[in-house]
Protein backbone atom coordinates (compact mmCIF):
# COMPACT_ATOMS: atom_id res chain seq x y z
CA UNK A 1 0.00 0.00 0.00
CA UNK A 2 3.01 2.49 0.20
CA UNK A 3 3.91 2.03 -3.04
CA UNK A 4 3.18 5.16 -5.00
CA UNK A 5 2.61 3.85 -7.93
CA UNK A 6 -0.75 2.94 -6.28
CA UNK A 7 -0.99 6.00 -5.37
CA UNK A 8 -4.33 7.95 -6.26
CA UNK A 9 -5.01 11.55 -7.72
CA UNK A 10 -7.43 14.32 -6.28
CA UNK A 11 -9.62 11.01 -4.27
CA UNK A 12 -13.56 11.38 -3.46
CA UNK A 13 -12.29 12.09 -0.03
CA UNK A 14 -11.56 15.63 -0.47
CA UNK A 15 -14.81 16.78 -0.41
CA UNK A 16 -14.92 20.35 0.42
CA UNK A 17 -17.17 22.04 -1.59
CA UNK A 18 -19.32 19.63 -3.30
CA UNK A 19 -22.62 19.39 -3.37
CA UNK A 20 -25.41 17.15 -3.26
CA UNK A 21 -25.32 15.04 0.12
CA UNK A 22 -28.24 16.54 1.57
CA UNK A 23 -28.94 18.04 5.21
CA UNK A 24 -27.00 17.08 8.00
CA UNK A 25 -28.35 14.03 10.09
CA UNK A 26 -28.07 15.19 13.83
CA UNK A 27 -28.29 12.57 16.09
CA UNK A 28 -29.24 13.25 19.50
CA UNK A 29 -27.65 11.53 22.20
CA UNK A 30 -25.52 9.44 19.72
CA UNK A 31 -23.23 6.55 21.18
CA UNK A 32 -19.85 6.38 20.31
CA UNK A 33 -20.39 3.30 18.52
CA UNK A 34 -23.88 2.19 16.87
CA UNK A 35 -23.02 -1.18 16.68
CA UNK A 36 -20.60 -3.50 18.21
CA UNK A 37 -18.47 -4.17 15.19
CA UNK A 38 -17.75 -0.71 15.22
CA UNK A 39 -16.37 -0.54 18.07
CA UNK A 40 -13.97 -3.91 17.52
CA UNK A 41 -12.89 -2.23 13.80
CA UNK A 42 -12.17 0.97 15.88
CA UNK A 43 -9.81 -0.97 18.44
CA UNK A 44 -8.36 -3.32 15.68
CA UNK A 45 -7.06 -0.76 13.41
CA UNK A 46 -5.62 1.57 17.29
CA UNK A 47 -3.86 -1.51 17.48
CA UNK A 48 -2.15 -2.07 14.21
CA UNK A 49 -5.00 -5.14 13.28
CA UNK A 50 -1.96 -7.45 12.90
CA UNK A 51 -0.62 -5.08 9.85
CA UNK A 52 3.22 -3.88 9.60
CA UNK A 53 3.74 -0.56 11.48
CA UNK A 54 2.89 2.28 9.14
CA UNK A 55 1.95 5.69 9.93
CA UNK A 56 -1.17 7.97 10.47
CA UNK A 57 -0.65 9.65 7.05
CA UNK A 58 -0.32 5.84 5.50
CA UNK A 59 -3.02 5.02 6.93
CA UNK A 60 -5.43 8.04 5.64
CA UNK A 61 -3.68 7.18 1.62
CA UNK A 62 -4.91 3.25 2.44
CA UNK A 63 -9.17 4.56 3.00
CA UNK A 64 -8.26 7.83 0.65
CA UNK A 65 -7.44 4.55 -2.18
CA UNK A 66 -10.81 3.11 -1.66
CA UNK A 67 -12.69 3.38 -5.01
CA UNK A 68 -15.26 6.63 -5.31
CA UNK A 69 -18.04 4.32 -5.25
CA UNK A 70 -17.16 2.49 -2.63
CA UNK A 71 -16.03 5.59 -0.32
CA UNK A 72 -18.88 7.50 -0.76
CA UNK A 73 -21.26 4.04 -0.70
CA UNK A 74 -19.54 3.11 2.99
CA UNK A 75 -20.25 4.10 6.22
CA UNK A 76 -17.40 6.13 8.23
CA UNK A 77 -16.66 2.43 10.03
CA UNK A 78 -17.23 0.24 6.85
CA UNK A 79 -14.60 2.16 4.82
CA UNK A 80 -11.67 1.38 8.11
CA UNK A 81 -12.86 -2.30 7.83
CA UNK A 82 -12.52 -1.97 3.90
CA UNK A 83 -8.78 -0.20 4.97
CA UNK A 84 -7.99 -2.95 7.05
CA UNK A 85 -8.92 -5.62 4.82
CA UNK A 86 -7.04 -4.68 2.13
CA UNK A 87 -4.35 -3.67 4.09
CA UNK A 88 -4.37 -7.50 5.61
CA UNK A 89 -4.35 -8.91 1.79
CA UNK A 90 -2.10 -6.86 0.33
CA UNK A 91 0.97 -7.69 3.06
CA UNK A 92 -0.08 -10.90 2.96
CA UNK A 93 -1.21 -11.65 6.50
CA UNK A 94 -4.59 -12.99 5.65
CA UNK A 95 -5.93 -13.79 2.37
CA UNK A 96 -8.98 -12.86 0.75
CA UNK A 97 -10.10 -16.24 0.47
CA UNK A 98 -9.62 -16.92 4.09
CA UNK A 99 -11.55 -14.41 5.30
CA UNK A 100 -14.59 -14.90 2.61
CA UNK A 101 -14.38 -18.44 4.30
CA UNK A 102 -14.42 -17.73 7.62
CA UNK A 103 -17.24 -15.45 6.94
CA UNK A 104 -19.45 -17.89 5.71
CA UNK A 105 -18.93 -20.41 8.87
CA UNK A 106 -19.25 -17.36 11.24
CA UNK A 107 -23.14 -16.43 9.31
CA UNK A 108 -23.67 -20.49 9.72
CA UNK A 109 -22.68 -20.43 13.50
CA UNK A 110 -23.83 -17.50 14.76
CA UNK A 111 -22.96 -18.68 18.35
CA UNK A 112 -19.59 -18.75 17.21
CA UNK A 113 -17.27 -16.70 19.54
CA UNK A 114 -14.29 -14.93 18.39
CA UNK A 115 -11.01 -16.48 20.43
CA UNK A 116 -9.09 -14.64 22.65
CA UNK A 117 -5.56 -13.93 22.99
CA UNK A 118 -4.65 -11.40 25.71
CA UNK A 119 -0.92 -9.74 25.80
CA UNK A 120 -1.36 -7.00 28.82
CA UNK A 121 2.25 -6.22 27.97
CA UNK A 122 1.59 -4.76 24.36
CA UNK A 123 -1.84 -3.64 26.01
CA UNK A 124 -0.13 -1.49 28.62
CA UNK A 125 2.05 -0.15 25.37
CA UNK A 126 -0.93 0.58 23.64
CA UNK A 127 -2.53 2.36 26.18
CA UNK A 128 0.67 4.72 27.53
CA UNK A 129 0.95 5.52 23.59
CA UNK A 130 -2.65 6.75 23.60
CA UNK A 131 -1.93 9.28 26.73
CA UNK A 132 1.43 9.63 25.23
CA UNK A 133 0.25 10.50 21.67
CA UNK A 134 2.86 11.07 19.35
CA UNK A 135 4.00 15.07 18.05
CA UNK A 136 4.71 15.53 14.71
CA UNK A 137 6.40 18.80 15.48
CA UNK A 138 10.07 18.56 14.62
CA UNK A 139 12.44 20.98 15.48
CA UNK A 140 14.09 21.71 11.65
CA UNK A 141 17.41 24.43 11.27
CA UNK A 142 15.74 26.21 8.03
CA UNK A 143 14.27 29.14 8.77
CA UNK A 144 10.22 30.00 8.24
CA UNK A 145 9.81 31.54 4.85
CA UNK A 146 6.47 33.41 5.41
CA UNK A 147 5.88 35.51 8.66
CA UNK A 148 2.02 36.39 10.51
CA UNK A 149 0.54 38.81 8.37
CA UNK A 150 2.36 38.04 5.23
CA UNK A 151 0.12 37.48 1.88
CA UNK A 152 0.11 34.11 -0.09
CA UNK A 153 -1.20 31.94 -2.31
CA UNK A 154 -1.64 28.71 -2.48
CA UNK A 155 -0.33 26.45 -5.31
CA UNK A 156 -2.14 24.72 -7.67
CA UNK A 157 -0.76 21.19 -6.86
CA UNK A 158 -2.32 17.97 -8.00
CA UNK A 159 -0.05 15.43 -7.01
CA UNK A 160 -0.36 11.80 -7.41
CA UNK A 161 -0.24 10.33 -3.84
CA UNK A 162 -1.64 11.94 -0.48
CA UNK A 163 -2.10 15.63 0.28
CA UNK A 164 -3.38 17.95 2.68
CA UNK A 165 -4.31 20.55 0.35
CA UNK A 166 -7.89 20.18 -0.34
CA UNK A 167 -8.63 21.02 -4.11
CA UNK A 168 -10.95 23.99 -2.72
CA UNK A 169 -8.02 25.86 -1.45
CA UNK A 170 -5.62 25.18 -4.00
CA UNK A 171 -4.80 29.06 -5.93
CA UNK A 172 -6.29 30.80 -3.58
CA UNK A 173 -5.12 33.90 -2.16
CA UNK A 174 -4.72 33.91 1.76
CA UNK A 175 -2.91 35.50 4.92
CA UNK A 176 -1.02 33.70 7.22
CA UNK A 177 -2.34 34.12 10.53
CA UNK A 178 -0.61 31.45 12.27
CA UNK A 179 2.91 29.65 12.27
CA UNK A 180 3.18 26.39 13.94
CA UNK A 181 7.01 25.63 13.47
CA UNK A 182 7.84 22.52 11.55
CA UNK A 183 5.84 19.56 11.08
CA UNK A 184 5.75 16.16 9.08
CA UNK A 185 4.97 16.49 5.53
CA UNK A 186 2.54 14.07 5.22
CA UNK A 187 2.64 14.23 1.00
CA UNK A 188 5.93 12.06 1.35
CA UNK A 189 5.29 10.40 4.77
CA UNK A 190 2.31 8.24 4.00
CA UNK A 191 4.58 6.70 1.30
CA UNK A 192 7.22 5.74 2.88
CA UNK A 193 9.45 8.41 1.81
CA UNK A 194 10.30 9.85 5.39
CA UNK A 195 9.19 12.76 7.29
CA UNK A 196 10.62 16.00 5.50
CA UNK A 197 9.20 18.22 8.26
CA UNK A 198 8.63 21.68 6.93
CA UNK A 199 6.79 24.99 8.49
CA UNK A 200 3.57 24.32 9.24
CA UNK A 201 0.88 27.84 8.85
CA UNK A 202 -2.94 29.19 9.65
CA UNK A 203 -3.84 30.59 6.34
CA UNK A 204 -7.06 32.50 6.37
CA UNK A 205 -9.08 32.64 2.83
CA UNK A 206 -11.75 34.96 2.65
CA UNK A 207 -14.91 32.57 1.62
CA UNK A 208 -15.40 35.22 -1.51
CA UNK A 209 -11.91 34.47 -2.40
CA UNK A 210 -12.92 30.31 -2.17
CA UNK A 211 -16.73 30.58 -3.68
CA UNK A 212 -16.68 33.88 -5.29
CA UNK A 213 -19.70 36.71 -5.41
CA UNK A 214 -22.30 34.22 -3.46
CA UNK A 215 -20.21 33.54 -0.59
CA UNK A 216 -20.38 36.18 2.37
CA UNK A 217 -18.27 38.88 3.09
CA UNK A 218 -17.84 37.89 6.48
CA UNK A 219 -16.63 34.73 6.71
CA UNK A 220 -13.50 33.15 6.13
CA UNK A 221 -11.71 29.53 6.12
CA UNK A 222 -8.94 28.72 8.39
CA UNK A 223 -6.49 25.99 6.99
CA UNK A 224 -3.12 24.71 8.09
CA UNK A 225 -0.80 24.19 5.15
CA UNK A 226 2.35 23.40 4.73
CA UNK A 227 5.04 25.53 3.64
CA UNK A 228 5.58 23.99 0.09
CA UNK A 229 1.97 24.64 -0.35
CA UNK A 230 2.71 27.83 -0.46
CA UNK A 231 3.93 30.98 -2.44
CA UNK A 232 4.20 34.47 -1.69
CA UNK A 233 1.43 36.49 -3.40
CA UNK A 234 3.67 39.15 -5.31
CA UNK A 235 0.59 40.96 -6.08
CA UNK A 236 -0.60 42.35 -2.94
CA UNK A 237 2.46 44.00 -2.42
CA UNK A 238 1.03 46.36 -5.55
CA UNK A 239 -2.86 46.54 -4.72
CA UNK A 240 -5.22 46.48 -1.72
CA UNK A 241 -7.03 42.93 -0.95
CA UNK A 242 -10.28 45.02 -1.08
CA UNK A 243 -10.02 44.84 -4.83
CA UNK A 244 -10.43 41.01 -4.43
CA UNK A 245 -13.72 41.66 -3.04
CA UNK A 246 -15.66 44.15 -4.86
CA UNK A 247 -18.32 45.98 -3.58
CA UNK A 248 -20.68 45.69 -6.64
CA UNK A 249 -20.82 41.60 -5.75
CA UNK A 250 -22.68 42.53 -2.74
CA UNK A 251 -26.49 42.53 -4.94
CA UNK A 252 -25.70 39.04 -6.86
CA UNK A 253 -24.87 37.86 -3.20
CA UNK A 254 -28.27 39.45 -2.32
CA UNK A 255 -29.91 37.91 -5.38
CA UNK A 256 -28.26 34.76 -5.74
CA UNK A 257 -29.84 31.53 -3.59
CA UNK A 258 -29.02 31.95 0.06
CA UNK A 259 -31.73 31.07 2.03
CA UNK A 260 -33.78 34.22 1.97
CA UNK A 261 -35.76 33.65 5.19
CA UNK A 262 -32.53 32.89 7.61
CA UNK A 263 -31.03 36.43 5.98
CA UNK A 264 -33.85 39.15 5.92
CA UNK A 265 -33.59 40.68 9.23
CA UNK A 266 -30.40 42.59 9.33
CA UNK A 267 -28.38 44.27 6.41
CA UNK A 268 -24.85 42.64 5.28
CA UNK A 269 -22.86 44.66 7.37
CA UNK A 270 -19.51 44.37 5.23
CA UNK A 271 -15.81 44.19 6.94
CA UNK A 272 -12.39 44.66 5.38
CA UNK A 273 -10.64 41.59 5.08
CA UNK A 274 -7.72 43.27 5.44
CA UNK A 275 -8.14 44.73 8.60
CA UNK A 276 -6.15 42.16 11.45
CA UNK A 277 -8.97 40.43 13.61
CA UNK A 278 -8.46 40.70 17.07
CA UNK A 279 -9.52 37.50 18.04
CA UNK A 280 -7.29 35.58 15.88
CA UNK A 281 -4.55 37.55 17.00
CA UNK A 282 -5.59 36.21 20.60
CA UNK A 283 -6.16 32.82 19.50
CA UNK A 284 -2.81 32.90 17.99
CA UNK A 285 -1.27 35.41 20.40
CA UNK A 286 2.24 34.90 20.79
CA UNK A 287 2.50 35.75 17.20
CA UNK A 288 3.69 38.84 16.14
CA UNK A 289 3.48 40.76 13.24
CA UNK A 290 7.18 40.74 12.93
CA UNK A 291 6.85 37.08 13.03
CA UNK A 292 9.96 34.31 12.29
CA UNK A 293 11.25 34.85 15.72
CA UNK A 294 7.87 34.94 17.63
CA UNK A 295 6.79 33.00 20.10
CA UNK A 296 4.04 31.15 18.35
CA UNK A 297 1.69 28.54 19.55
CA UNK A 298 3.66 25.43 18.40
CA UNK A 299 6.74 27.31 19.92
CA UNK A 300 5.68 25.77 23.09
CA UNK A 301 4.80 22.47 22.03
CA UNK A 302 8.38 22.94 19.82
CA UNK A 303 10.08 23.17 23.15
CA UNK A 304 7.65 20.55 25.24
CA UNK A 305 8.43 18.35 22.62
CA UNK A 306 12.17 18.99 22.52
CA UNK A 307 11.88 16.92 25.87
CA UNK A 308 10.82 13.95 24.74
CA UNK A 309 12.32 13.80 21.46
CA UNK A 310 13.24 10.52 21.23
CA UNK A 311 10.16 9.77 20.16
CA UNK A 312 9.83 7.42 17.46
CA UNK A 313 8.47 9.12 14.25
CA UNK A 314 6.21 6.63 13.01
CA UNK A 315 2.81 5.39 14.58
CA UNK A 316 3.90 1.70 14.72
CA UNK A 317 2.90 -0.13 17.14
CA UNK B 1 -17.17 -4.53 25.17
CA UNK B 2 -16.53 -7.60 24.14
CA UNK B 3 -20.03 -7.78 23.37
CA UNK B 4 -20.10 -11.70 23.34
CA UNK B 5 -23.66 -11.71 24.74
CA UNK B 6 -25.33 -8.83 22.75
CA UNK B 7 -23.79 -10.54 19.46
CA UNK B 8 -24.00 -14.23 20.17
CA UNK B 9 -26.71 -14.04 22.87
CA UNK B 10 -27.05 -17.71 24.02
CA UNK B 11 -30.86 -17.69 22.93
CA UNK B 12 -31.43 -15.65 20.31
CA UNK B 13 -28.73 -14.72 18.14
CA UNK B 14 -29.18 -11.81 16.06
CA UNK B 15 -27.78 -12.59 12.48
CA UNK B 16 -25.08 -10.44 11.44
CA UNK B 17 -24.69 -7.68 8.77
CA UNK B 18 -22.34 -8.37 6.45
CA UNK B 19 -19.64 -5.22 7.81
CA UNK B 20 -20.28 -7.34 11.26
CA UNK B 21 -19.51 -11.00 10.06
CA UNK B 22 -16.08 -9.75 7.83
CA UNK B 23 -14.72 -7.82 11.67
CA UNK B 24 -15.87 -10.70 13.29
CA UNK B 25 -13.78 -13.09 10.85
CA UNK B 26 -11.14 -11.20 10.25
CA UNK B 27 -10.85 -10.23 14.41
CA UNK B 28 -10.79 -14.38 14.83
CA UNK B 29 -8.41 -15.21 12.33
CA UNK B 30 -5.58 -12.70 13.24
CA UNK B 31 -6.39 -13.39 17.74
CA UNK B 32 -5.42 -17.54 15.72
CA UNK B 33 -2.56 -16.51 14.01
CA UNK B 34 -1.32 -14.52 16.99
CA UNK B 35 -1.19 -11.02 15.63
CA UNK B 36 -3.99 -9.75 17.94
CA UNK B 37 -4.56 -9.15 21.52
CA UNK B 38 -8.05 -9.02 22.55
CA UNK B 39 -7.58 -7.76 25.88
CA UNK B 40 -5.36 -4.28 23.82
CA UNK B 41 -8.92 -4.36 21.83
CA UNK B 42 -11.27 -4.18 24.86
CA UNK B 43 -9.23 -1.65 26.71
CA UNK B 44 -8.97 0.94 23.61
CA UNK B 45 -12.64 0.87 23.45
CA UNK B 46 -13.64 1.42 27.21
CA UNK B 47 -11.33 4.26 26.86
CA UNK B 48 -13.00 5.92 24.11
CA UNK B 49 -16.68 4.51 25.62
CA UNK B 50 -16.13 5.31 29.10
CA UNK B 51 -13.53 8.07 30.02
CA UNK B 52 -12.13 10.44 27.33
CA UNK B 53 -15.17 12.37 25.85
CA UNK B 54 -16.70 15.95 25.33
CA UNK B 55 -16.86 16.05 29.22
CA UNK B 56 -13.22 16.85 29.22
CA UNK B 57 -13.74 20.07 26.83
CA UNK B 58 -16.29 21.06 29.21
CA UNK B 59 -14.23 21.14 32.27
CA UNK B 60 -11.89 22.82 30.68
CA UNK B 61 -14.00 25.53 28.85
CA UNK B 62 -15.77 26.25 32.91
CA UNK B 63 -12.04 26.59 34.04
CA UNK B 64 -11.14 28.94 31.80
CA UNK B 65 -14.80 30.97 32.57
CA UNK B 66 -14.12 30.80 36.23
CA UNK B 67 -10.26 31.68 36.16
CA UNK B 68 -9.28 34.87 34.03
CA UNK B 69 -5.26 33.57 34.50
CA UNK B 70 -6.15 30.17 33.33
CA UNK B 71 -7.99 31.41 30.12
CA UNK B 72 -5.15 33.53 29.22
CA UNK B 73 -2.79 30.02 29.29
CA UNK B 74 -5.37 28.02 27.32
CA UNK B 75 -5.70 30.76 24.44
CA UNK B 76 -2.19 31.41 24.06
CA UNK B 77 -1.10 27.44 24.84
CA UNK B 78 -3.96 24.83 24.50
CA UNK B 79 -2.05 22.06 24.67
CA UNK B 80 -0.16 22.96 28.13
CA UNK B 81 -3.17 24.55 29.47
CA UNK B 82 -5.31 21.39 28.97
CA UNK B 83 -2.75 18.98 30.17
CA UNK B 84 -2.81 21.09 33.71
CA UNK B 85 -6.25 19.32 34.12
CA UNK B 86 -4.72 16.11 33.14
CA UNK B 87 -5.93 15.86 29.29
CA UNK B 88 -3.82 15.14 26.52
CA UNK B 89 -2.31 12.53 24.24
CA UNK B 90 -3.66 10.90 20.66
CA UNK B 91 -4.91 13.35 18.27
CA UNK B 92 -4.44 16.13 20.75
CA UNK B 93 -0.63 16.83 20.33
CA UNK B 94 -1.14 20.21 19.48
CA UNK B 95 -4.13 21.93 20.61
CA UNK B 96 -5.79 24.95 19.51
CA UNK B 97 -8.33 26.91 21.24
CA UNK B 98 -10.69 29.53 19.57
CA UNK B 99 -12.69 31.72 21.76
CA UNK B 100 -16.09 32.60 20.40
CA UNK B 101 -16.90 36.23 21.56
CA UNK B 102 -20.08 38.32 20.46
CA UNK B 103 -18.21 39.46 17.12
CA UNK B 104 -16.48 36.07 15.94
CA UNK B 105 -17.85 32.64 15.87
CA UNK B 106 -15.40 29.69 14.96
CA UNK B 107 -16.63 26.58 13.74
CA UNK B 108 -14.72 23.53 13.21
CA UNK B 109 -14.69 20.52 11.08
CA UNK B 110 -11.98 17.94 8.46
CA UNK B 111 -12.84 18.33 5.22
CA UNK B 112 -10.54 15.83 3.98
CA UNK B 113 -11.57 13.18 6.88
CA UNK B 114 -12.24 13.15 10.39
CA UNK B 115 -9.63 15.04 12.38
CA UNK B 116 -11.02 15.85 15.76
CA UNK B 117 -9.78 17.11 19.00
CA UNK B 118 -9.86 13.39 21.22
CA UNK B 119 -8.36 14.05 24.61
CA UNK B 120 -10.82 16.98 25.02
CA UNK B 121 -13.83 15.66 23.06
CA UNK B 122 -13.66 11.99 22.79
CA UNK B 123 -14.57 9.80 19.08
CA UNK B 124 -16.39 12.44 16.93
CA UNK B 125 -20.03 12.26 16.31
CA UNK B 126 -21.02 10.74 12.50
CA UNK B 127 -22.27 14.09 11.89
CA UNK B 128 -18.75 15.03 12.10
CA UNK B 129 -17.41 12.50 9.88
CA UNK B 130 -20.50 12.53 7.09
CA UNK B 131 -19.76 13.91 3.50
CA UNK B 132 -22.54 16.70 4.13
CA UNK B 133 -21.11 18.54 7.12
CA UNK B 134 -17.62 17.73 5.43
CA UNK B 135 -18.43 19.25 2.04
CA UNK B 136 -21.29 22.07 3.28
CA UNK B 137 -19.83 23.47 6.38
CA UNK B 138 -16.87 25.29 4.17
CA UNK B 139 -19.07 26.17 1.77
CA UNK B 140 -22.04 27.62 3.61
CA UNK B 141 -21.74 27.54 7.19
CA UNK B 142 -24.28 29.52 8.02
CA UNK B 143 -27.54 27.54 6.16
CA UNK B 144 -25.12 24.65 8.27
CA UNK B 145 -24.87 26.34 11.28
CA UNK B 146 -29.03 27.19 10.55
CA UNK B 147 -29.52 23.36 10.45
CA UNK B 148 -28.03 22.70 14.04
CA UNK B 149 -30.41 25.31 15.29
CA UNK B 150 -28.08 28.23 15.71
CA UNK B 151 -29.04 31.09 14.01
CA UNK B 152 -26.44 33.72 14.33
CA UNK B 153 -26.50 37.55 13.46
CA UNK B 154 -25.63 38.61 10.34
CA UNK B 155 -22.70 41.15 11.64
CA UNK B 156 -21.06 37.91 13.15
CA UNK B 157 -17.87 36.72 11.53
CA UNK B 158 -17.96 33.25 10.99
CA UNK B 159 -14.54 31.29 11.01
CA UNK B 160 -14.13 27.87 9.84
CA UNK B 161 -11.60 25.80 10.94
CA UNK B 162 -10.68 22.77 8.28
CA UNK B 163 -8.08 20.59 10.57
CA UNK B 164 -5.86 19.71 7.42
CA UNK B 165 -3.04 18.95 9.49
CA UNK B 166 -2.57 17.81 13.30
CA UNK B 167 -3.09 20.98 14.93
CA UNK B 168 -6.72 19.97 16.41
CA UNK B 169 -9.07 22.88 17.58
CA UNK B 170 -11.36 23.15 20.70
CA UNK B 171 -13.57 26.39 20.87
CA UNK B 172 -14.57 27.72 23.67
CA UNK B 173 -17.96 29.26 24.11
CA UNK B 174 -19.78 32.46 25.18
CA UNK B 175 -20.62 31.84 28.42
CA UNK B 176 -23.97 32.16 28.87
CA UNK B 177 -25.82 34.99 30.83
CA UNK B 178 -26.79 34.86 34.58
CA UNK B 179 -24.36 32.43 35.62
CA UNK B 180 -22.16 34.26 37.90
CA UNK B 181 -23.37 32.34 40.68
CA UNK B 182 -22.75 28.89 39.20
CA UNK B 183 -19.91 26.75 40.31
CA UNK B 184 -16.85 25.23 37.87
CA UNK B 185 -19.07 22.27 37.90
CA UNK B 186 -22.06 23.44 37.44
CA UNK B 187 -20.29 25.62 34.51
CA UNK B 188 -19.25 22.58 33.25
CA UNK B 189 -22.53 20.72 32.31
CA UNK B 190 -23.72 23.82 30.44
CA UNK B 191 -20.92 22.97 27.69
CA UNK B 192 -21.64 20.86 24.98
CA UNK B 193 -20.33 19.10 22.63
CA UNK B 194 -22.00 21.05 19.67
CA UNK B 195 -20.73 24.30 22.05
CA UNK B 196 -16.93 23.04 21.61
CA UNK B 197 -16.95 22.22 17.93
CA UNK B 198 -18.76 25.16 17.48
CA UNK B 199 -22.31 24.51 16.02
CA UNK B 200 -24.01 25.40 19.02
CA UNK B 201 -23.74 27.66 22.12
CA UNK B 202 -23.65 26.75 25.92
CA UNK B 203 -26.78 25.71 27.37
CA UNK B 204 -28.38 28.69 28.66
CA UNK B 205 -29.46 28.04 32.45
CA UNK B 206 -32.51 26.22 33.24
CA UNK B 207 -35.32 28.48 34.85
Amino acid sequence: MDNPGDAILNGVHDIGGVDGFGAIHHEVDEPVFHEPWESRIFGMSMVGAGLPPITLDARRHQLERLTPVQYLSSTYYERWLARIEGALVETGTLTGEEIEQRSRELAAEPGRLVPRRDDPVRTDGIVNTLRAGRPTVRSIRQRPRFAVNDRIVTRNLNPHGHTRLPRYARGRHGIIVGHHGAHVFPDTNAHGLGENPQHLYTVRIAMRELWGPSAEANESVLIDLWESYLEKDKAAARSTPEKKVPSAKKVLAKASARSAKARARTASSKRSLATPLPSIKRALSGVKAKGKGARTVAGHALARSGESSGKPARRSR
Amino acid sequence: MTDQESERGPHHPRPLSPAALRAKAIESLLVEKGLLASDAIDRVVEIYEKDVGPLNGAKVVARAWCDPAYKRRLLEDGTAAIAELGFGGLQGEHMVVLENTPRVHNVVCCTLCSCYPWPVLGLPPTWYKSLAYRSRIIREPRAVLHEFGLELPETVEIRVWDSSAEIRYMVMPERPAATANLSEAELASLVTRDSLIGVGLAEPVAR
